[in-house]
């Protein structure tokens, strides 16, 4: 009896003694310099008029949000309060109240009360003569912003929404102050006073971006970092070498996956790599004005000529793509199922048999053997050219003769608004996933509707699961509207999701990577090791 | 002497006139425009009213001749406006870019001249010997490597070698000099190499020219000692081609260095240049035309004002 409990508590004590320093390790240490590279800079401060990561990764640690995507949840879509303590939901769906955190401080000093947050949300949703906000027709069910008192803040809206919480953790939604708003609604476009963890030092433009510790930070004890440093590298080769060489400890937008390897052999175990799916896509647009690309049949053909699953293997291994998937990132709440997947035109698993029924749809359509036309594709190395090669090669297989042409980055979006193009390589990258944010530009009146289909069924169904409060009822419509937009329609293609990699120096912790690069970056959670 | 310095120097305001022109057209015939770029970003899709205000906002909505009008007016002024992508004033965009450039430019001079004289005295007077060879081989080779494959070269040496890598921020002379010089002493040994090669072939050629000439056979016949016939007779009449060479491509360092500095991470006006085009920040890319052409009329004036220093047939003429 007698040896068994010493046995046990022999392997109790190696087991207490194995996990001590793991536990050691796992506990987050203060002070440190977290230097990181970015590669775009900020063409101006203020967020709320901005489309760049280049703006958030250096500025985002200086300022809060209302709310915030949590930055331990992978899937990046389970929003949080940032200086939101808590909030409600009236039964109807129409009220938010929001109780704001007390005791959070402006880095100038001044308190921040519910009057911020109205005028933040204001200078969003109906900006001032002059003032531009990139962002009001996302909240168009918003009725009125209130602040009865400091600490409440409350969203009256028009009609339920489903995605409005999600969209409350925009991380563009910086909270300015009030009074400086008033007195100057341009100020936050070359100045920082934010409530972040890390006030602002200084920027030397095309070199770097330096933050401090925020001392009087609301969350105690955070962030774990004395400050951190942003370096601005454009090059990739240059952002590999400073990863590599350990001036810079991660970069949060993505390497390809040569580079990953390069800097895995480089630097062993000095090196972790997180890894997600990336919401962000390319897909193909057809212009519904031409010839023969009007006709569905084609456009089906189109997609059911493509081996996505053999396209991913090798392309994952070259560029940023990887996961084949429907209108929502895989892993993410309305994510398609591989089976529900798998009965999507182009889909399949059999290629000859979706070849074949390509074939047939092009005879059908009239469409000759060997028929050509042009492709347009964006002079972007990743993942946009290996892309657009492994589609001429995949449409040459039912028989089509398909031209590249580049289009100078600069250029290109011009040429999609013209609608200057057949069929061209079209994009969309999302903040947060979700469907009310990636998808609106299906709908037939959207500005960014390139390939110019009307569709009322599809416009319908978009504006249905944005009104579906019920996520199995909107999970039933979004199902529709996917099968419509990529398969009995196939008003455009989706090739491959984007993949993003992040090989970051091993003592850097307490980040998690998410599917979104314009996420997570407030840095208040990260520490360092050493 | 003065009629001559005069001449050149009002010949400077034309020349400039005429890249202005040149450039301001030029930059508008490529497709697409600073405000379609700035908001079609990641995400891709912004409402045309919110293009149209951003287009008034910078005058891109006014006929051109109004435009370059009040540009050059402007610029008459010295007010070269502010970036289109940034909103910043174009003078703090250029002003730390300018120093780096500048100062690479300068150290890879020095590289340069301290190499390429020395050399190219010694390959004209050991004529067809293998110290010729040797340094003719050097300059073939500098001549056919381009500069920033010889960063990449450095960068990888120092990486593998030394597991070390130059500081990717810039920290100018004058707050630490050490920290400066780490940095900047990489890329300017890479381009003062190319840089050297062409001036080292030169200094030879125009050394060899000057040795056949008549004076040079004087001065030894009267007596002079090598030294004093190289220095003062030979050097000096052979430096006018060479000076040339250096000034053209110091000129040319200011704002041509643009992937050198992508391979060393330089915070310099090559790399803002490529920035500028890219952004089609009108405003920036115009004003750092002038800049460099301004450089080079200027490097030419100071070649100039020293071929008349040099050469007292100009100086008389």
């Amino acid at each position: 009896m007698r040896r068994p409990m010493a046995r046990a508590l022999g392997a109790a004590l190696v087991l207490l003694i194995a996990t001590i320093p793991a536990a050691a390790q796992d506990k987050p240490r203060s002070g440190g310099e977290l230097v990181y590279v970015v590669p775009s800079e900020p063409p101006s401060y203020d967020a709320h008029q901005e489309e760049t990561f280049g703006v958030i990764h250096p500025i985002a640690p200086h300022y809060s949000t209302l709310l915030r995507a949590d930055p331990n949840d992978k899937t990046g879509t389970k929003p949080v309060g940032d200086i939101a303590e808590s909030w409600t939901v009236s039964k109807d769906g129409l009220t938010y109240t929001f109780k704001i955190r007390r005791g959070v401080k402006f880095h100038d000093g001044a308190e921040l009360t519910s009057k911020d947050v109205k005028a933040s949300y204001d200078k969003i949703l109906k900006p001032p003569a002059g003032v531009k906000s990139l962002r009001k027709e996302a909240y168009e069910s918003i009725a009125s912003t209130e602040a009865p008192d400091p600490a409440t803040f409350v969203l009256k809206l028009k009609y339920p929404e489903a995605s409005l919480l999600l969209n409350l953790a925009s991380p563009w939604n910086w909270i300015y102050r009030a009074d400086t708003l008033a007195k100057d609604p341009h100020w936050y476009e070359k100045n920082i006073n934010g409530t972040g963890p890390f006030k602002f030092v200084e920027h030397v433009k095309g070199s770097h971006w330096l933050g401090k510790k925020n001392p009087d930070y609301w969350d105690k004890g955070k962030p774990y970092l004395d400050g951190y440093r942003a370096i601005f590298i454009s090059s990739s080769a240059a952002q590999v070498a400073a990863v590599r060489g350990e001036r810079a400890m991660i970069q949060f937008r993505s390497f390809s996956p040569p580079e990953r390897d390069q800097l895995v052999q480089a630097l062993g175990n000095k090196i972790a790599v997180q890894e997600s799916p990336w919401d962000c896509l390319n897909f193909v647009s057809m212009h519904h004005d031409k010839k023969p690309f009007d006709d569905k049949r084609v456009r089906r053909a189109l997609s059911l000529a493509l081996d996505r699953y053999e396209g991913s293997k090798a392309l994952s291994k070259i560029t940023l793509v990887k996961d084949v998937a429907g209108i929502q990132v895989p892993g993410t709440p309305y994510a398609t199922a591989p089976a529900e997947l798998e009965k999507l035109a182009g889909y399949g698993h059999d290629i000859n048999a979706n070849r074949a029924e390509a074939k047939r749809l092009l005879k059908e359509a009239g469409v000759p053997d060997g028929f050509s036309f042009v492709f347009k594709n964006r002079g972007i190395p990743h993942p946009y050219e290996p892309l657009g090669i492994w589609l001429i090669s995949q449409w040459k297989q039912i028989g089509l003769n398909v031209r590249q042409e580049i289009i100078e980055a600069s250029a290109y979006h011009p040429m999609l608004k013209r609608g200057d193009f057949e069929v061209a390589m079209d994009f969309q990258c999302g903040f947060i996933v979700e469907p009310d944010l990636d998808l609106p530009r299906f709908v037939s009146t959207s500005d960014a509707n390139y390939g110019r289909h009307k569709d009322t069924v599809i416009d319908d169904l978009m504006h249905r699961q944005g009104r579906a409060t019920d996520l199995e009822e909107r999970k039933k419509i979004l199902r529709q509207l996917e099968k419509r937009l990529l398969d009995e329609e196939a008003h455009v293609i989706y090739t491959l999701q984007w993949h993003r990699i992040i090989p970051h120096l091993a003592k850097v912790k307490g980040w998690t990577i998410t599917p979104s690069h314009y996420l997570n970056n407030q840095l208040d959670a990260v520490w360092l090791s050493e | 002497m003065w009629k001559y310095l005069l001449k050149r120097f009002l010949l400077m305001f034309p020349t400039l006139l005429g890249v202005a022109l040149l450039t301001f057209v030029l930059i508008r015939v490529i497709p697409g425009d600073v405000v379609e770029l700035r908001y079609s970003g990641d995400r891709g899709s912004v409402s045309q009213e919110v293009l149209d205000r951003e287009r008034a906002r910078f005058g891109l909505d006014k006929p051109l001749w109004r435009q370059f009008a009040t540009w050059v007016l402007g610029v008459a002024r010295l007010d070269f406006g502010e970036s289109m992508w940034t909103g910043a004033p174009i003078w703090q965009e250029i002003r730390l870019r300018f120093a780096l450039s500048l100062q690479v430019a300068i150290m890879a001079t020095i590289v340069a001249v301290a190499m390429a004289i020395p050399l190219g005295v010694i390959a004209a007077l050991k004529q067809d010997t293998w110290v010729d060879y040797a340094v003719r081989i050097f300059s073939i080779a500098g001549l056919a490597t381009p500069s920033f494959w010889l960063g990449i070269v450095f960068i990888l040496l120092l990486l593998v070698v030394f597991h070390w890598l130059p500081p990717m921020i810039y920290t100018p002379f004058w707050q630490n000099p050490w920290e400066n010089m780490k940095q900047l002493i990489w890329p300017a040994l890479a381009v003062g190499y190319r840089y050297s090669a062409v001036a080292t072939r030169m200094t030879r050629s125009a050394m060899l020219e000057v040795l056949r000439e008549d004076y040079i056979r004087t001065a030894r016949a009267k007596g002079l000692v090598q030294r004093l016939v190289l220095a003062r007779h030979a050097l000096k009449n052979a430096m006018l081609p060479v000076l040339t060479v250096i000034a053209l491509e110091f000129a040319f360092l200011i704002g041509g260095l643009v992937v050198t500095e992508q391979v060393f991470n330089l915070n310099g006006l090559g790399l803002l240049f490529v920035q500028a085009v890219a952004h089609r920040d009108y405003t920036l890319i115009q004003a750092l035309v002038m800049l460099v052409a301004g450089c080079f009329i200027v490097a030419n004036f100071l070649m100039d004002v020293g071929y008349a220093w040099i050469d007292p047939r100009i100086r008389y003429r």
